[in-house]
């Protein structure tokens, strides 16, 4: 993937070598930047690609940006996340399983993991430990929130490092894109929805097309939980199903809950 | 002042005679509550039937047509090494808004004094606002609305032509020329005694259903002294920090600028945002100190703003008691109930 110096008002532009590295995910946050044609070739001539398995045979180590998705569940995975943190200059958590855990953590929740294990994959185990998200085992400089990940948030964090302008990642909660959308608040519909504590970023994806938010971003930067869980009990939402989505991708678990405020 | 008066088939016929030549927008339902009930927003009215001028009121402010909550300011056509600026006010036609309540006439007429009569006009929201014919609507008061205590129940200025329905034919008042020319092509009379008397007597029938009154006396001086008031923290305790309040709000002007490169670096845009007091980094500054971290305080001055600042500058309040940011908030933040445990030192709910 060689190709000329782009420049920018005559300046030349820093072309980073980056690689992309998948732990325990779907892959499906890399799948993403491919699934994006018309700036794809733009996309690719702002940095130098020298590893990224869904779409090329070569694989050089030497890179100075590692993105990387999925969560770590194998001693192996915590060698090969080590090895990958010695080498970059920049680690970037590419993906709410690399950010949090993912939809993975789920299995966290039960106390015997070797039941879960039995469940999946009964006569024919696997090593899989208790799932954890990648800065419990390196530093992480960046990190890209989302299931999957937003293509253009993607595109701009990467503009941005080339032009060396600074990366913002928004920390108000998703209401206020719901709101731009002009949507109709899924709680007036009956829906519940973790919009007003989660971060946004994503343009409300998930209300935007009528169904309530499940927190893949995690929490916003100032997030009410006490105030969010006594406003879904009065909306008649079961614990159950309040605990389902606050748990879906683990971004809450940091965030106390009380217990009180749900029973 | 001219007054008409018509039957009430000729609004459909105004009504299609517009449409037929202009980019209309108006009361429309947007869906329906999980109780059945409307839920009503300001959209584009392609036929008669569209228009729901009986709407309760809308969830969002009809602000979005003056104000979008994303503009692009200006872009920048950017070559080897020079780069050329193109501004754009981003009207595309001149607009009808159909059917505004005389809250959000009043909520206009005050945007007007900041982003117009002011020392700095914003040349953006005056050719939207230039470009706008504005039709008035009677309405029906809600139980969250407070307007007559804001003094924004009735609108003096600030439209074209305003319409009240007296049962059986419609009371015009007229202000423009432009709405006297439109009102050519249909059928009118001069108003007789009796339709006065219809008209009085459907304003006083609608004073009296105004339930929601917040007593705004001193409410300056009041707020100074109760600035340090503990009912700040409980009412910041409640918020979400969501911003919803300042989106839904018709006279929240307040922003943020960006700048963008497209990613063929052809291109560059300077992008505005509307955004809230109450978000986390709105008092943020260069170097990451945060001037109002709490949440108490952020809501605090979205107060301080809208019923001290505002009313020290311009002698009235920025707050037109649409009671659009009570509804809207989850945790059931309402000025009227904020404003009344200020001015009884405490919360009493």
């Amino acid at each position: 993937m060689d190709g000329e110096v782009r420049t920018y008002l005559g300046v030349p532009l820093y072309r980073p070598k980056v690689a992309f590295f998948e732990f325990t995910s779907c892959e499906g946050c890399q799948l993403q930047i491919l699934n994006n044609e018309v700036n794809l070739l733009d996309f690719f001539s702002l940095i130098e690609v020298v590893n990224f398995r869904e779409v090329m045979t070569e694989r050089s180590d030497d890179y100075e940006i590692a993105f990387v998705e999925g969560s770590i569940t194998t001693d192996n995975e915590i060698k090969r996340l080590k090895r990958i943190r010695r080498q970059a200059k920049m680690l970037i958590a590419f993906g709410s399983c690399a950010c949090f855990g993912g939809v993975n953590q789920l299995k966290n929740r039960f106390r015997d993991l070797d039941y879960v294990k039995r469940e999946v994959y009964g006569e024919h185990p696997v090593e899989s430990k208790k799932v954890r998200a990648i800065d419990e085992i390196v530093d992480v400089d960046l990190r890209i929130y989302g299931c999957p990940v937003r293509k253009e948030e993607v595109e701009k964090i990467v503009l941005h490092i080339a032009l060396g302008k600074s990366l913002t990642v928004p920390k108000y909660p998703v209401c206020v894109e719901c709101k731009a959308n002009e949507n109709i608040c899924l709680f007036d519909l009956g829906e519940p929805c973790l919009g007003p504590i989660t971060r946004a970023g994503c343009n409300a994806w998930c209300p935007t097309n009528r169904a309530g938010c499940w927190g893949c971003r995690g929490p916003a930067e100032d997030v009410n939980m006490e105030e969010m869980l006594r406003i879904m009990k009065g909306h008649g939402f079961s614990e159950e199903t309040i605990m389902d989505r606050l748990e879906c991708f683990g971004g809450f678990s940091p965030v106390k809950i009380p217990e009180e405020s749900i029973r | 002042m001219i007054f008409r008066v018509f039957e009430k088939e000729e609004l459909k016929k105004l009504v299609e005679l517009l449409i037929a030549h202009n980019r209309v927008v108006g009361p429309v339902e947007a869906g329906k509550d999980s109780s059945g009930i409307p839920i009503y927003a300001f959209g584009e009215i392609f036929e008669f039937k569209d228009l729901r001028l009986n709407y309760t009121t809308t969830k969002l402010s009809a602000k979005k047509y003056f104000l979008p909550f994303k503009e692009e300011l200006a872009t920048f056509r950017m070559d080897t090494m020079n780069w050329q600026k193109e501004i754009n006010y981003n009207v595309k036609s001149p607009l009808i808004l159909f059917g505004l309540h005389p809250c959000d006439i009043n909520a206009l007429n005050k945007l007007d004094k900041v982003l117009i009569h002011s020392d700095y006009p914003m040349p953006y929201y005056l050719a939207k606002r230039k470009n706008t014919f504005i039709v008035g609507v009677n309405c029906e008061p809600q139980p969250s609305c407070f307007c007559r205590s804001m003094g924004t129940d009735t609108a003096m200025h600030g439209f074209d032509l305003f319409i009240t329905d007296l049962g059986n034919r419609y009371f015009a008042e007229i202000h423009t020329d432009t709405a006297y020319n439109f009102l050519k092509h249909i059928k009118t009379t001069e108003p007789c005694e009796d339709d006065h008397v219809r008209y009085m007597k459907i304003v006083s029938e609608r004073n009296k259903k105004f339930v929601t009154y917040v007593d705004t006396t001193d409410l300056m001086k009041i707020l100074d002294m109760e600035f340090q008031s503990e009912v700040w923290k409980h009412w910041g305790d409640r918020c979400l920090a969501c911003g919803t309040c300042s989106s839904v709000c018709p006279t929240c002007y307040c922003y943020g600028v960006e700048e963008s490169v497209d990613i063929d670096l052809k291109r560059a845009r300077k992008l505005k945002m509307l955004y809230s007091c109450n978000l986390i980094d709105f008092a943020e500054v260069a170097g990451g100190h945060n001037f109002r971290p709490e949440r108490s305080t952020r809501l605090k001055y979205r107060y301080y703003h809208k019923h001290r600042g505002f009313v020290e500058a311009f002698e009235e309040s920025l707050c037109v008691g649409c009671g659009r940011c009570g509804e809207a908030c989850l945790a059931e933040i309402r000025v009227p109930d904020v404003i009344n445990s200020v001015r009884s030192n405490g919360v009493r709910v």
